[in-house]
């Protein structure tokens, strides 16, 4: 059963509120920026290509295809 | 130089390298004294920074002197490779069809003779001036030897990642110094036990373990990374 | 044994492992926010108080967690830089480049945490003994590997030197360990007994137990979706990932 007898009483924690939570909410920080980042640099390289791809088309020079991925 | 392919160390790539080496290094003569020099003046800044009181200085000399030799070490490591690198005589060890692991350990033997091995015989005069208690000098002088040979051993992995790298350095410092931490934790523990009138036998055989170990594993580690930051 | 080896070889290639993580990635990031959000609230308002230390014990539920992972990624990095040497796998290495940061800034959460645990406990932040002292090399260790990365201007070079670098670590983690334990032993106070908890109460262990299978979950899903942003910037002049936004 919830061990606190109200919501202040869960933010102060007995006095060691602080400590707790700031523990939290710096490892929540930390954590949503490591699902972040990746998620920013993916969007950031296809938009990159994305242009990239109508700059081509827009000039239309005639290339081949773009290079075979390998492995 | 000698171009047999054989590794016996009487004759043949190893003692080639080695001997070259040394040369080299003595040669340059002054830049040996460089480790030695720093050596001395930071043990000057013990006194100066803490407290110059015996009691004081004893509490902290074993520590405090390998502290000290392996800042020394670390500062010379960066010189195994980089010369080499710079006149292009290390792109040649690398694709001769010498075992590489053989002629990096020669280096590494060479470059241990003129630094490691003068810091661990001036230790004693650190010794002295910081308050050192007789029973530790044996022990500083053994634990030294054995731990600076096998700094120079761990430092040549760190060296041979970043010779390519300009002002690599830094970097080899931080790459090296986790790596360096037991080596440190035994050194200065035998030396400990030794002041407190313990047998430092034990702490000896496993730092002489450590040193061991790296003389098998380093010299591959570092030829492979050699490999790497020539060739990529 | 045939079709297992067709099945990590196709895995290998950056362009199918993307497609293959795209289709697991919504579940497992679903698996990580339920465990999380379990765990933390069990944890924070439901596991019962601790009784000598109140509630600054509920730091365990995230200090242990991070703890395991920032060790065992460690494994992860360099178990990918050896695959990565050996079988020359170039997915290997990014998966190698992406442990990297997710280890190191999973290890500062452990020893953040660890620290905020310690000063209403012992009253202390820092204290260097052998479990703490470990940590902190191994964020050396860390850091050591993802300055190597970013010294060299070659991309294959740095992944090799920093497969290598790993390796090397990897074989320090347990002497390293043993060493400080060893060292800390002789140094000890008498009256410090630090980390105690060797019997745990089953109602604070449950929930610790959901936490950590949450930072596994988690872990997994950083590392997947930081892999795949390095497939896409290594991979951005192929076709396939042209053809994403039906380009």
């Amino acid at each position: 059963m919830f061990q606190f007898d109200s919501f202040a009483d869960f933010m102060t924690m007995d006095g060691h509120g602080v400590y707790v939570w700031v523990s939290y909410l710096i490892t929540l920080v930390v954590m949503v920026w490591l699902l972040v980042w990746p998620l920013v640099a993916s969007r950031h390289t296809r938009k990159a290509v994305r242009r990239g791809a109508a700059r081509q088309e827009r000039f239309a020079k005639p290339r081949g295809s773009a290079e075979e991925p390998d492995g | 130089m000698s171009t047999e392919g054989d590794a016996s160390l009487g004759s043949g790539p190893f003692s080639a390298i080695f001997v070259r080496d040394l040369r080299v290094a003595l040669r340059h003569r002054g830049e040996l004294a460089n480790p030695l020099v720093f050596f001395l003046m930071v043990a000057t800044l013990v006194p100066l920074g803490i407290s110059p009181e015996s009691s004081v200085l004893t509490l902290l000399a074993p520590g405090m002197i390998w502290v000290m030799a392996l800042l020394a070490s670390l500062l010379s490591t960066e010189s195994l490779f980089l010369s080499d690198f710079r006149d292009g005589s290390l792109e040649q060890l690398v694709i001769s069809p010498q075992p590489l692991w053989l002629l990096v350990l020669a280096k590494v033997l060479a470059h241990w003779l003129v630094t490691g091995l003068p810091l661990t015989l001036f230790a004693p005069l650190l010794g002295v001036m910081l308050a050192l208690p007789a029973e530790g000098f044996v022990t500083l002088i053994a634990s030294l030897a054995m731990g600076t040979a096998a700094l120079s051993m761990i430092g040549s992995v760190g060296a041979a990642l970043t010779v390519a790298i300009p002002r690599g350095g830094l970097l080899l410092s931080l790459i090296v110094m986790p790596l360096y931490m037991p080596v440190l934790i035994f050194g200065a523990t035998a030396v400990q036990q030794a002041v407190d009138g313990f047998s430092a036998s034990g702490t000896l055989a496993i730092l002489g373990a450590l040193f061991a170990f790296s003389c098998m594993v380093t010299p591959f580690a570092a030829a492979g990374a050699l490999r790497i930051s020539l060739h990529g | 044994m045939a079709s297992f080896y067709q099945w990590f070889h196709r895995l290998g290639a950056p362009k199918s492992f993307y497609f293959l993580t795209g289709k697991w990635l919504p579940w497992l990031a679903l698996a990580t926010g339920v465990l999380l959000v379990a765990g933390t609230v069990w944890g924070l308002g439901f596991a019962p108080q601790d009784a000598k230390q109140g509630n600054s014990y509920r730091i365990i539920f995230i200090h242990v967690p991070a703890a395991f992972l920032s060790l065992a990624g460690y494994y992860v990095m360099a178990v990918a830089g050896a695959i990565g040497l050996i079988w020359r796998m170039k997915l290997s290495f990014m998966v190698m480049k992406a442990a990297a940061p997710l280890g190191a800034a999973l290890t500062f959460v452990s020893l953040f945490t660890g620290a905020l645990w310690g000063k209403p406990t012992w009253g202390t932040y820092w204290v260097w003994d052998a479990r703490i002292t470990s940590m902190l090399v191994l964020f050396f260790l860390y850091l050591g590997v993802l300055a190597l990365q970013y010294a060299y201007r070659s991309g294959d070079a740095a992944n090799k030197a920093s497969a290598v670098l790993a390796l090397v670590g990897t074989v320090n983690i347990p002497i390293i360990y043993k060493s400080v334990d060893w060292w800390y032993t002789l140094h000890q106070p008498a009256t410090l007994k630090l980390t105690g908890a060797s019997t745990i109460h089953p109602e604070m262990l449950y929930p610790l137990l959901v936490m950590i299978a949450a930072f596994y979950c988690f872990y997994a899903l950083a590392l997947i979706l930081a892999t795949r942003a390095e497939i896409l910037h290594r991979e951005r002049r192929t076709a396939w990932v042209a053809e994403l936004d039906g380009g």
